[in-house]
């Protein structure tokens, strides 16, 4: 199958910011792909390179067969976008505002089909002014989806959730997989692209640093972390030869007749690779 | 085409929606009208007309910049800056069906007016009928197309919701005395003679005078119709240059 979305050698400036430095990926039909970074990373600014809404500088993309940035009203048709602010019709109910997006679309899906799969049936006849912040990211994601497209961009869905509305919208977002849809997501939450993706990347100050299948992410980078303790001070060595600097650490403390206190090898979890990660770029 | 019928249906519904819209570019002008009608007497005369003729007329003018001027553009720029625009772009909806449904709605919204003005006029102050009424729909569709036009231009030029209405508000009341909507320019100072003989407002509230009240028809008045055509230009090239689907970043 072809990929839906391929992206090579990505670059984006701002008045002399780079803000993306080649970056490339590829999603394939029916997956969803998680670009994970902290603010300021370069995850809108790919999004909507990808969505048509800004140009590139440089590098080639394609999205389901075409340039975005010379798509035409057909190619609109077959995506959805979830912007990272919400944007309704505030004067006009949940349903009506599904209503008059799913006229722009050949085959829109059924209005109340989508309230019920983004869980607003109780609100169906409110007025979106009084919706929450969660019911109306719910709304978005509910009109993204108005035109059953194949591909779904999601630019940050759930910051400034709470917990509870937080697994809500994973399980909406679950859902979709059943749909079939791909997805690109983007979010900075190391938690949320573990849990919805297939695959994640890794992106910082507008380079990929790290790519790959969740799991993948934590053998693919200094995963192997050597902790003790040598006069009171905690140390952490970071390693892909954990058994080569293990010897080499306990012959030094064998010869020098000292104690490894508190000596511990393990295998970094994601969360600390992405910490690791971007921890650089603060500095 | 169904799609653009769709769009119109829908900026209708949030046209009725909109109270903002419905009071400040909607009712104000008939509530205007039958408080200042009221003042005159019957045999009181402004410009040669019977007081409260006159006074329709630049009601009429009052309702084209209130409606096709600050209604729409206001519309637009909080639509712009709450990124419902920015929304619409991703969506299959061709844009110039977009904007033809929106300013579509508003000249329907000021036909309307202006009907329910002559209406109040001929029932309560005993205004005659339009004496040349397809030059008065001619003069109408001429004003709500250089409106809309400098509506949607003045939009490049506000930067955020909050304060748009202020600003809209700051430029379309002053127009409208100055044009004579409210009384007559005559005991203006001389200055804003000047400034009023460049207005269009000035000129279209003296063309429908001229077509609704003297039965002159439009094509007898060029220079009016000039004038207004020249705003309606310089508001049209100035709305494709600056117009913007999404909000200023920075
Ligand atoms: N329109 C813009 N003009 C100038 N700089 C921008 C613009 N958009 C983004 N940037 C800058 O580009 C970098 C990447 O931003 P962005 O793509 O929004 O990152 P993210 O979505 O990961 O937070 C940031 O340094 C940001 O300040
Ligand atoms: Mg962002």
């Amino acid at each position: 199958m072809s990929s839906a979305v391929s992206v090579h050698e990505l670059r984006k400036s701002y008045n002399g910011l780079q803000a993306l430095r080649g970056v490339s990926f590829e999603i394939a039909q029916g997956e969803i792909f998680g670009l994970l970074g902290p603010n300021g990373a370069g995850k809108t600014t790919t999004v909507e390179i990808l969505e048509g809404y800004r140009e590139r500088d440089e590098g080639s993309v394609t999205v389901l067969g075409e340039d975005p940035a010379t798509a035409g009203l057909d190619w609109r048709q077959r995506i959805g976008v979830v912007l990272q602010s919400s944007s309704f019709y505030d004067s006009l109910t949940v349903a009506e505002n599904l209503a008059l997006f799913a006229g722009y679309y050949m085959r829109p899906r059924p209005i109340d089909e989508l309230i019920e799969l983004v869980g607003l049936e109780e609100k169906r006849d409110t007025l979106v002014r009084s919706l929450s912040g969660g019911q109306r990211r719910r709304l978005d994601l509910g009109l993204a989806l108005v035109g059953d497209p194949e591909l779904v961009f999601l630019d940050e869905p759930t910051t400034g959730f709470d917990p509870e509305a937080r697994r809500r919208a994973w399980e909406t977002i679950g859902s979709l997989r059943e749909l079939g849809k791909t997805i690109l997501l983007t979010t900075h939450y190391l938690d949320e692209a573990e849990r919805l993706s297939d695959r994640v990347a890794v992106l910082r100050d507008g380079q990929i640093v790290a790519l790959g299948h969740p799991t993948e992410l934590t053998s693919t980078l200094p995963a192997t972390e050597i902790h003790y303790r040598r006069n009171g001070q905690d140390v952490v060595l970071q390693t892909e030869e954990p058994t080569k600097v293990l010897h080499e650490l306990t012959t030094e403390a064998l010869a020098a007749g000292h104690e490894l206190e508190g000596l511990e090898v393990r295998r970094a979890s994601l969360e600390e690779v992405y910490l690791a990660l971007t921890r650089e770029e603060r500095e | 085409m169904n799609v653009f019928i769709h769009e119109l249906r829908g900026e209708m519904k949030l046209y009725s929606r909109s109270r903002e819209l419905a009071f400040f570019t909607f009712m104000l002008p008939l509530i205007f009208f039958v408080l200042l009608g009221s003042v005159y007497g019957s045999g009181d005369k402004i410009n040669g007309y019977r007081a409260a003729d006159y006074l329709l007329t630049g009601m009429i003018g009052y309702g084209l910049i209130a409606t096709a001027f600050a209604g729409l553009a206001i519309v637009l720029v909080i639509r712009r800056e709450n990124g419902v625009l920015k929304r619409l772009r991703a969506t299959p909806l061709p844009a110039p069906f977009y904007i033809a449904a929106v300013l579509l709605t508003t000249l329907i919204a000021f036909a309307v007016m202006a009907a329910c003005l002559i209406a109040l006029g001929m029932i309560l102050f005993g205004a005659s009928f339009p004496k040349a009424p397809v030059s008065l729909v001619a003069t109408l569709i001429l004003g709500g197309a250089t409106f809309a036009a400098l509506g949607v231009a003045i939009t490049g030029f506000i930067r955020r919701a909050e304060g748009a209405s202020a600003v809209i508000n700051a430029i379309y009341l002053p127009v409208a005395f100055i044009s004579g909507a409210f009384f007559s320019q005559k005991h203006f100072p001389e200055v804003l003679q000047k400034v009023a003989d460049v207005l269009p407002l000035t000129y279209f509230i003296d063309l429908v005078g001229d077509v609704m009240l003297k039965g002159t028809q439009i094509w007898s008045e060029p220079k009016d119709v000039a004038v207004i055509l020249v705003w309606g230009i310089a508001g049209a090239l100035l709305a494709l240059r600056y117009f913007r689907w999404v909000p200023r970043e920075d």
